[in-house]
């Protein structure tokens, strides 16, 4: 079936019959240097996999399970990576809070609210937030914001004191650099994506189910929730995901903003540390078995961002083709 | 006529609480574009009006870069702008020929096979590699055993342009309609030049303007280029050897320094790199406008 609604006459000829032997040099080479080039994706997944996992095999071999002690002192070179991961695990989990209703939100209003001419200068403000490196995003939030934070944690902090879950949480302020504005930060980072993935799944609802739903007397709200929340959901998952893997690999801005400190705490104003902030600022003094653990942190985050990439992608995936057999 | 009473249907808009939550619906979506609102206009105000005092035109070009004690207006960024073109140009001369080529086998070549379905997936999984990581990973494939450079910065970039220009590219060839290559074929061209004198130039305004999104999106990277160039604070033309400097990573070195001077630099540095990544994508926006002859 897909070989009839493909057709293509220079494959067959090339592929059977007695044209292939005529089939000149140059456009044989042309095809395997595409291919080479199509397949170098492959390739250099496979080579990031190999070599940054044999320059960290020390510290995996040496320190074993023990990677996931908290325990991380370079002086004593003992590298426990757990607050690194439970740092990464907080900032993703609060920049998903507070990015996917907004986005959500942002995509509904540019598929089913406002008129076409006015969605797309809505798209390209959204996609500014995209086109602002990270390290402004970073240089910004350690100067401008944190700061300016500072006021609102201490309030917040006054605030909640003695009030037995919220102080846990929201107690304690340190100084402007903290998970929260790590968070906070990677959400402003992730809402454009999340925003236009969100789009392109709800674009795909068929204008007959909602036409239905307002034949029928629904508002605009029921007839989101009756045709468009159930046709979409799946693909909102993944594009969640998809968010989630950016927020957790946001190296420069995380580590400008998170205050560097490697604690576990479940307070939320407390400076922090994560996995791709910790690299970025040890790196460079870093050597021996030292460097070996930051690379094995790279490899571990490498690994996360790539199983959380491929369920978004299958589940995106799934959820379109799905819809499309409908 | 008369003897089928029909009850009263009312056929208005939909009245009393239904109505409310509808319309708080919509006031909630469109809050939801202003609260995006005010980050960006809040970080576009600041680096605007920080670094606007800060450049000039012995900024963009003077140097070496400074200490960071000394205070603003003396010495310049220009190692570092001409480090970020010369390292971000380098980027694209390697990433945007291959990511082309790999769209046209995922496309032209590979259409359903297994092969360009796994490439095609995979792409999209390798644009959700963090840029921290493409950075380790040049560093131990390259820095190891070459030293620092700015190739090793163009090929960190390379690999994050790569699925980028090979996904946004396959988007522009896929929108070419299937006529416009059977009619080349009648006249008995080979598929290779079908592809590189008919398909290509029809979707060539869409593939310039993704590759140069991706070039803008690249220009703005520093985790790629911590661990690959070295941030040095004297020019360095030569990308090919020695360590070189960027923008970015002036800006992520001069960010938490406490003197005043650094951070009018790294200030002035944002703009600048800000400005780069805007000028870039406007000439996309023209390509788009001016060069697409066929879109959905």
């Amino acid at each position: 079936m897909s070989t009839v609604a493909q057709a293509d006459p220079a494959a067959s000829a090339g592929s059977a019959g007695p044209l292939a032997h005529r089939r000149p040099l140059g456009d044989r080479i042309f095809q395997i240097l595409a291919a080479a080039a199509g397949v170098l994706v492959l390739v250099i997944l496979a080579l990031i996999a190999i070599s940054t996992s044999q320059q960290a095999s020390s510290w995996f071999s040496t320190a074993g399970w023990n990677i996931f002690t908290a325990d991380w002192n370079p002086a004593t070179n003992s590298f426990g990576a757990l607050s690194f991961i439970y740092g990464t695990i907080i900032t993703a989990a609060i920049a998903i809070i507070l990015s996917v209703p907004i986005s959500v939100a942002m995509a509904l209003l540019l598929t089913e609210v406002v008129p076409r001419r006015w969605a797309r200068p809505i798209v390209y403000v959204v996609d500014l937030l995209a086109v602002v490196p990270s390290v402004v995003w970073g240089l910004w939030g350690i100067l401008v914001f944190a700061p300016w934070l500072q006021h609102i944690y201490t309030s917040i902090a006054s605030g909640v004191k003695g009030i037995p879950v919220l102080d846990a949480l929201f107690g304690q302020p340190v100084s402007g650099a903290s998970f929260f504005t790590c968070g906070l930060i990677l959400a402003f980072m992730i809402t454009p994506i999340v925003t236009s993935l969100s789009r392109e799944v709800i674009a795909t609802v068929p204008a007959i189910d909602k036409e239905g739903a307002y034949a029928l007397g629904a508002t605009r709200l029921e007839m989101i929730r009756g045709a468009v929340w159930p046709h979409s959901q799946g693909g909102i998952v993944g594009a969640v995901l998809l968010g989630l893997g950016r927020a957790m690999g946001e190296t420069i801005a995380a580590a400008l903003v998170i205050g560097s400190s490697p604690v576990i705490t479940s307070h939320l104003f407390a400076a922090g540390y994560d996995m791709p902030a910790v690299i970025a600022n040890q790196f460079g003094e870093a050597s021996g078995e030292f460097r070996a653990a930051l690379i094995g942190l790279g490899v571990l985050l490498f690994v996360i961002t790539i199983v959380i990439n491929l369920i978004a992608r299958g589940v995106v995936e799934r959820s379109a083709r799905r819809h499309r057999g409908a | 006529m008369a003897a089928t009473e029909q009850p009263a249907v009312d056929l208005r808009e939909p009245a009393g609480w239904r109505r409310t939550k509808n319309q708080i619906a919509t006031v909630a979506m469109v809050l939801a574009f202003g609260i995006v609102l005010i980050p960006l206009g809040f970080v576009l105000f600041t680096v605007i009006a920080k670094g606007a005092s800060a450049i000039n035109w012995s900024f963009l070009t003077g140097g070496p870069i400074p200490p960071n004690v000394v205070p603003a207006g003396i010495g310049g960024m220009g190692p570092a702008v001409v480090g970020t073109l010369l390292i971000t140009g380098l980027a694209a001369v390697i990433a945007v020929p291959l990511g082309v080529l790999g769209a046209i086998y995922v496309n032209e070549y590979g259409g359903r096979g297994p092969l360009a379905r796994v490439v095609r997936f995979m792409a999209d999984v390798m644009t959700g590699v963090p840029s921290i990581v493409m950075g380790l990973f040049i560093f131990s494939i390259w820095v190891l055993h070459f030293g620092y450079s700015g190739l090793a910065g163009a090929f960190a970039l390379a690999c994050l342009m790569l699925p980028v220009v090979i996904r946004s590219s396959e988007e522009m060839l896929k929108l070419v309609p299937d006529p416009l290559r059977e009619a080349s074929y009648a006249l008995g061209a080979t598929k290779s030049r079908v592809t590189l004198t008919v398909v290509l130039p029809a979707a060539i305004g869409g593939i310039v303007s993704g590759a140069l999104l991706a070039i803008a999106r690249a220009a703005g990277e520093t985790a790629p280029l911590l661990f690959t160039i070295l941030t040095v604070t004297a020019t360095n033309a030569n990308v090919f050897n020695g360590a070189n400097t960027a923008l970015s990573t002036q800006i992520f070195t001069n960010a938490t320094q406490p003197y005043l001077g650094a951070q009018s630099r790294a200030w002035g540095a944002a703009l600048t790199l800000i400005a780069i990544a805007f000028i870039l994508m406007i000439v996309a926006r023209i390509v788009t406008a001016r060069f697409t002859r066929y879109s959905n």
